[in-house]
């Protein structure tokens, strides 16, 4: 008789693995890169692709030379080069984005020891490091043809309304920006996807959107503008909700998410940057230890110690 | 009633037996019968090699209080006194009964006199029953009460939850009658005011047989709970259905609720009734191994393969074989093993159902903690471990899992997650005797 295998419960596990996760978050990613290209042409597939591949190759790479097992597979990297790439202008050097890519995965995820263990965001951070390094590069804005010169951020900044872009425009991402944040209505279908997989809960995205709401609302800076603008929605939807770098319960994720909306309308109102999404997320992220800590979910009837 | 109701996961249902009607098994050629199927001291054999014994006879008798005597199902001769190494890891006497086929003696039982508590504890006592929907607890120690005016609700759990396993489920339909006659003799010896029989709503059957039975009885009700696992653990089951919480290191009796198993009532009141004590029991056989799954009635002792090869043997090389159901059942080594008297189900896994998914590392998604139905923190707590830190794992009160196993069903990276709370409880458990000492120390 052969022996049989002896492990402890439970003996059957769900179907849903990281890769399946990574995967689903790629899907909700996809209707945004529709809206790239259409905007901005296919110069965004080709910074799509370049990060994503270069983020891929980035992690099989530093694994092979560090003996750690392959996580390719889980797509995660994937991820980080689509969002990556997602922050970056559609006319940013291939060499730029390949160096990006490198920074995201090498420095700021493997460094750190690699899936879940990294503290920052590594596409938000990466974005950053290159907004300081290619400062030129990073905010030569594609313009569509429909619009005219700045961004719509730029644009409240200045206090010239009249040149706004029209909602529906926004709507559609028919503005300057990022290649893969302005589609607003992409972004929104992607985020229900997430959350309806039931990838991302809602306290995140809700808390982030609701707080730039109200306060840009009591400040009178044109809020649904402020919500529609810069990196927030692809930020609150997919760079807030990362699982490595944000808090595990919901408690916790609601606090990360006024912290977010909060740090991203200081910068937007009073910094010297028109957009403040990436640094409030990498804010949040070094937040994020210290927010777990208090927000821990109480054992129901555990002792008094 | 409790409003909230406390996070499980859906699990598969798999019931596919709940309308097999339970078969007997041929009286198997041998059996091999554990002294210890309960938790507390093992029964003292009574036998010796040689002996004939009868159906129903006394083989071991209780050991103390926490204890629980052991029948035989089986007539014929005792071939040898073993030393069985147990699945848990400890090594108990075994009465190995080779059987004669004649099935001497059943039907022959005279029904113990219970006429008040203290008569009922000790005819519960004599039957042999223990938990037989769970751990195996001695059951007159459950509900030996010491002061009966504390204890308010009794809950009947007919939950079962897990996946594949219908042999509660058969109970409540093939011997209800048992069941209200368990629920009479709760009420007249314990004093109980109000019992719940709980049920999942995927077995609307008895739901409907006890809806009925029990209508116009203003001390019962039945509980209709969302089939949602683990909503038989004790735990749950009793917030769930009374609002109330169990305190860490706590029993159920602390908050005035007693949870007994449907299947165990039904035992105990056919000793009572009939004087036939636990020595058989209905086991679902199941899983992707088996060719035709079924429940089966079988003498306690009967080796695994005897089970299965009823069941039409194996469709395929079977890869793990359980003790229960897929989330909280114990593996075997081999098919040796022996049906006990808490076994409510046989099941054989195929080999690549048995396979064990690849671990990889922890994403920090928080779904274990969004899941477990007790509000621990799987992720922190296995990371506490790994750190060798007996003190966050106190204050993550890792005490209080109940090793459901919802956190790992539902971790993407397949975290050991239910192994890990184990060894995080027995480093705890070492890290507290010796505290005391490193106390007085600092002193
Ligand atoms: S931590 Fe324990 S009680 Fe909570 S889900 Fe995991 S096994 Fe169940
Ligand atoms: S479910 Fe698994 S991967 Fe997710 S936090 Fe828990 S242990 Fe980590």
């Amino acid at each position: 008789m052969s022996r049989m295998i002896v492990s402890v419960s439970p003996h059957i596990r769900d179907k849903t693995t990281t890769a399946v996760i990574m995967r689903d978050v790629l899907i909700a990613l996809f209707p945004a890169l529709i809206a790239a290209i259409l905007v901005f042409g296919w110069r965004s597939l080709l910074v799509t692709a370049v990060c994503v591949v270069s983020c891929m190759t980035g992690e099989w790479a530093f694994e092979k030379l560090t003996g750690r097992p392959n996580t390719v597979g889980d797509l995660s990297a994937a991820v980080t080069g689509v969002l990556l790439a997602y922050s970056l202008p559609a006319g940013i050097p291939v060499w730029q984005a390949v160096l990006g890519s490198l920074v995201a995965i090498a420095v700021v995820k493997q460094l750190f020891g690699g899936i879940g263990r990294n503290f920052a965001n590594p596409a938000v951070t990466a974005r950053i490091v290159m907004l300081l390094a290619f400062s030129e590069t990073m905010t030569a804005w594609v313009i569509p043809d429909a619009v005219s010169g700045a961004t719509p951020l730029a644009v409240l900044k200045g206090g010239d309304l009249q040149n706004l872009p029209g909602l529906l425009q926004m709507l559609l991402g028919v503005r300057g920006g990022c290649l893969g944040e302005t589609g607003a209505l992409a972004l929104l279908a992607g985020g229900a996807y997430l959350l309806i997989r039931r990838v991302i809960s809602w306290h995140t995205p809700a808390a982030f959107a609701g707080t730039v709401l109200l306060l840009t609302f009591l400040l009178g800076k044109q809020p649904v503008y402020q919500l529609m603008s810069g990196g927030l929605l692809l930020g609150a939807f997919f760079m807030a909700t990362d699982y490595s770098t944000t808090p595990m319960t919901n408690s916790g994720r609601l606090i990360f998410g006024v912290g977010c909306g909060l740090i991203t309308v200081l910068i937007r109102v009073w910094g010297n940057y028109p957009e403040g999404v990436s640094f409030s997320i990498l804010m949040m992220n070094i937040l994020t230890p210290y927010i777990a800590r208090f927000t821990r979910q109480r054992p129901l009837g555990g002792a008094k110690l | 009633m409790a409003g909230r109701k406390l996070p499980g996961i859906s699990v598969p249902h798999r019931k596919h037996t709940a309308e097999k009607i339970p078969r007997r098994l041929p009286v198997p050629p041998m059996v091999c019968i554990p002294v210890s199927m309960h938790i507390g001291a093992p029964a003292r054999p009574v036998v010796q090699v040689g002996d004939t014994v009868k159906v129903g006879q006394l083989i071991a008798e209780a050991d103390g209080a926490m204890s629980s005597p052991v029948y035989s199902g089986v007539s014929g001769k005792v071939k040898k006194i073993d030393d069985l190494l147990m699945s848990a890891g400890q090594r108990v006497p075994a009465v190995v009964i080779e059987t004669d086929g004649e099935q001497a003696g059943s039907g022959a039982f005279t029904a113990p006199c219970v006429s008040d508590f203290a008569t009922f504890i000790g005819a519960v006592r004599q039957s042999g029953v223990v938990g037989l929907g769970g751990a195996g607890f001695p059951t007159a120690v459950k509900l030996d009460v010491a002061d009966l005016s504390k204890l308010e609700t009794i809950i009947v759990n007919g939950a079962e939850c897990e996946p594949y396993i219908t042999s509660d489920t058969r109970t409540m339909i093939d011997d209800a009658e048992s069941v209200r006659g368990g629920v009479m003799l709760l009420r007249e010896y314990m004093k109980a005011k109000d019992i719940v029989i709980a049920v999942e709503k995927n077995k609307p059957r008895c739901i409907k047989i006890f809806s009925e039975m029990f209508r116009d009885d203003g001390h019962v009700r039945v509980a209709a709970l969302p089939a949602v696992y683990p909503q038989g653990a004790e735990k749950v089951l009793i917030y769930n259905t009374t609002g109330r919480l169990v305190p860490e290191g706590g029993l159920p009796i602390d908050i005035g609720v007693i949870v007994i198993n449907c299947t165990t009532l039904a035992a105990i009141e056919k000793y009572i009734r009939t004087g036939t004590p636990l020595y058989e029991k209905c086991v679902t056989v199941d899983g992707s191994a088996v060719a035709s799954p079924g429940n089966v009635i079988v003498p306690i002792g009967t080796p695994l393969r005897d089970v299965f090869a009823f069941c039409g043997g194996f469709s395929e090389r079977p890869g793990k074989v359980l003790y229960g159901g897929p989330m909280m059942g114990i593996a075997v080594p081999d098919l040796e093993q022996t049906v006990l008297k808490n076994t409510n189900a046989v099941l054989a896994l195929s080999a690549r159902e048995a396979e064990p998914p690849e671990e990889t590392a922890c994403i920090r998604c928080g779904r274990c903690m969004a899941r477990c139905p007790l509000r621990l923190s799987p992720a922190e707590i296995e990371s506490a471990y790994r750190r060798n830190r007996p003190d966050e794992l106190e204050a993550l009160r890792v005490g209080l899992c109940m090793e459901c196993g919802c956190c790992a069903y539902v971790c993407p990276a397949n975290r050991h997650l239910v192994q890990t709370n184990k060894l995080s409880k027995a480093l705890l458990r070492s890290y507290r005797a010796v505290k005391p000492a490193v106390k007085e120390e600092s002193a």
